[in-house]
């Protein structure tokens, strides 16, 4: 516990100096979400959108956070961290939680701007929601930096970013997959997010008791059980 | 140590260093020097063979080997992005040191390597020198039993390396090093181990080794034997 929180604390004071990579990492939702969304109402809701730029928020901002340990794996950083006594769990979640911290600020700015465009989501929802964000950027901040560490470092860019995009549309970011023709809904419902996003609509919508939230709480719970099992198996045996 | 691909990186190494002791470890690229050390620093798991670290068994109490040992990897570990001091204090405290003692702790490894100056720099910002000295500094910050410096003066002008070569010999800790430098090998060390193949293939004092020879003819022969 005290070196999570040591590292966490560590982490957010670096972050906490790079206001402008915060924007940045949050820059793509919210220009889907000015430029996007007005057009998307015509047709749609802001309560079926915003759920949906949640979403690819925490694909792109916590999927991609593995970046980060690339430079510590070049630099010898990670190595010398790995040399101290610290326990392997709390050197994973000490950049996870700092990471979460991360695309929760994000995500509160997403639903701010949501707000000024037209949403109307009931508060509870709005913060449920955002727990549900919360462990899903767990799951997948601990995935992306397993994925960093297993794969050569020159892969790690491309297939990252190549994996986001099929996950982010397979969710039904833009379009909720029950619109969808039969071969892509099924597909969808290969992929967990998916799920999440089907449960974080709902809860938009002001429906809690559905279920598809109970379905996607069980969803994210396996999810997130998996990917840490995975992280903290990478951060043992990591060879960086 | 055999890795996942069959390749045999480290075979039948037998070696025991004296509290207090400095030995060197020199060979050919892809020797095994580097394999050794990192298995010896709790990196590696070896596939097979035993160590006792300052006392402890590596296999079965890593966690208590790593309270007790320094390492600095040839890439160094001072990062990039953060500020160094605390980034120092930020490792003393891993090492479980309340924060005054580790602020004392990461004054006095500053003080010590002459960078105190240079402690709300940014690793990005300092010469291979500067940066090299603060890589020191995270292996010693805890006050280490052993120290394992890997290839610690590589890419260093001759200024910088006999700075730290100081530094090195001012420690009076039990120190394993590898280096490709002979004149290293001898400012530095007690005992010289020459690694090829993975195997042992000399080990004596410096001047043992030399007999009459320059250390460069006494590693050639000791390497192609």
């Amino acid at each position: 516990m005290r070196e999570t929180w040591l590292l966490l604390r560590h982490y957010r004071r670096l972050a906490g100096r790079n206001w402008f990579g915060l924007l940045i990492g949050a820059i793509q939702p919210l220009l889907f979400l000015a430029l996007f969304g007005p057009l998307f109402v015509t047709v749609g809701t802001w309560e079926t959108l915003v759920p949906g730029l949640m979403l690819q928020l925490g694909l792109l901002s916590a999927g991609l956070c593995g970046f980060g340990v690339l430079f510590d794996r070049q630099s010898g950083v990670l190595e010398r961290l790995r040399v101290t006594p610290a326990g392997r769990l709390p050197l994973l979640l000490g950049r996870v939680l700092s990471d979460v911290t991360t695309l929760l600020v994000q995500t509160v700015v997403l639903v701010g701007a949501g707000y000024a465009f037209g949403l109307r989501a009931p508060l509870a929802g709005v913060l449920l929601s955002l727990l549900v964000i919360a462990v899903l950027g767990t799951a997948l901040a601990a995935l992306s930096y397993a994925a960093a560490l297993a794969l050569p470092e020159e892969l790690f860019a491309p297939v990252a970013t190549t994996a986001v995009v099929p996950l982010m549309l397979l969710s039904g970011t833009f379009l909720p997959m029950s619109m969808a023709p039969g071969w892509l809904d099924v597909l969808s419902r290969v992929t967990p997010f998916r799920h999440v996003l089907d449960a974080v609509r709902d809860l938009f919508a002001g429906h809690y008791l559905t279920g598809a939230v109970a379905t996607g709480a069980a969803v994210l719970a396996a999810l997130t059980a998996l990917c840490l099992a995975v992280g903290v198996r990478t951060f043992n045996r990591a060879n960086a | 140590m055999t890795f996942r691909s069959g390749l045999r990186a480290v075979d039948g190494l037998d070696l025991t260093v004296e509290a207090g002791e400095t030995v060197a470890f020199l060979g050919p690229n892809g020797a095994g020097k580097t394999t050794t050390m990192r298995m010896l620093a709790t990196l590696l798991r070896p596939t097979g063979g035993r160590a006792t670290v300052a006392g402890r068994d590596l296999l079965a109490e890593p966690r208590e080997v790593r309270r007790r040992i320094g390492y600095v990897s040839q890439a160094g570990g001072a990062g990039l992005f953060a500020p160094l001091g605390e980034e120092l204090l930020l490792q003393a405290m891993l090492y479980g040191m309340r924060r005054a003692e580790a602020r004392r702790a990461v004054e006095h490894t500053l003080d010590r390597l002459g960078v105190t100056h240079l402690a709300g720099r940014l690793g990005a910002s300092l010469s291979g020198g500067e940066k090299r000295r603060f890589d020191l500094a995270f292996g010693l910050l805890h006050r280490p039993d052993v120290l394992f410096l890997d290839e610690p003066s590589t890419g260093l002008d001759p200024g910088s390396r006999a700075a730290l070569w100081e530094h090195v010999r001012e420690l009076g800790v039990t120190t394993l090093l590898t280096t490709h430098y002979l004149e290293e090998a001898e400012a530095l060390a007690d005992r010289v181990v020459i690694i090829s193949r993975g195997r042992i293939v000399a080990d004596a004092a410096p001047d043992e080794l030399r007999r009459g020879r320059t250390l460069a003819e006494a590693f050639a022969e000791a390497v192609d034997a």
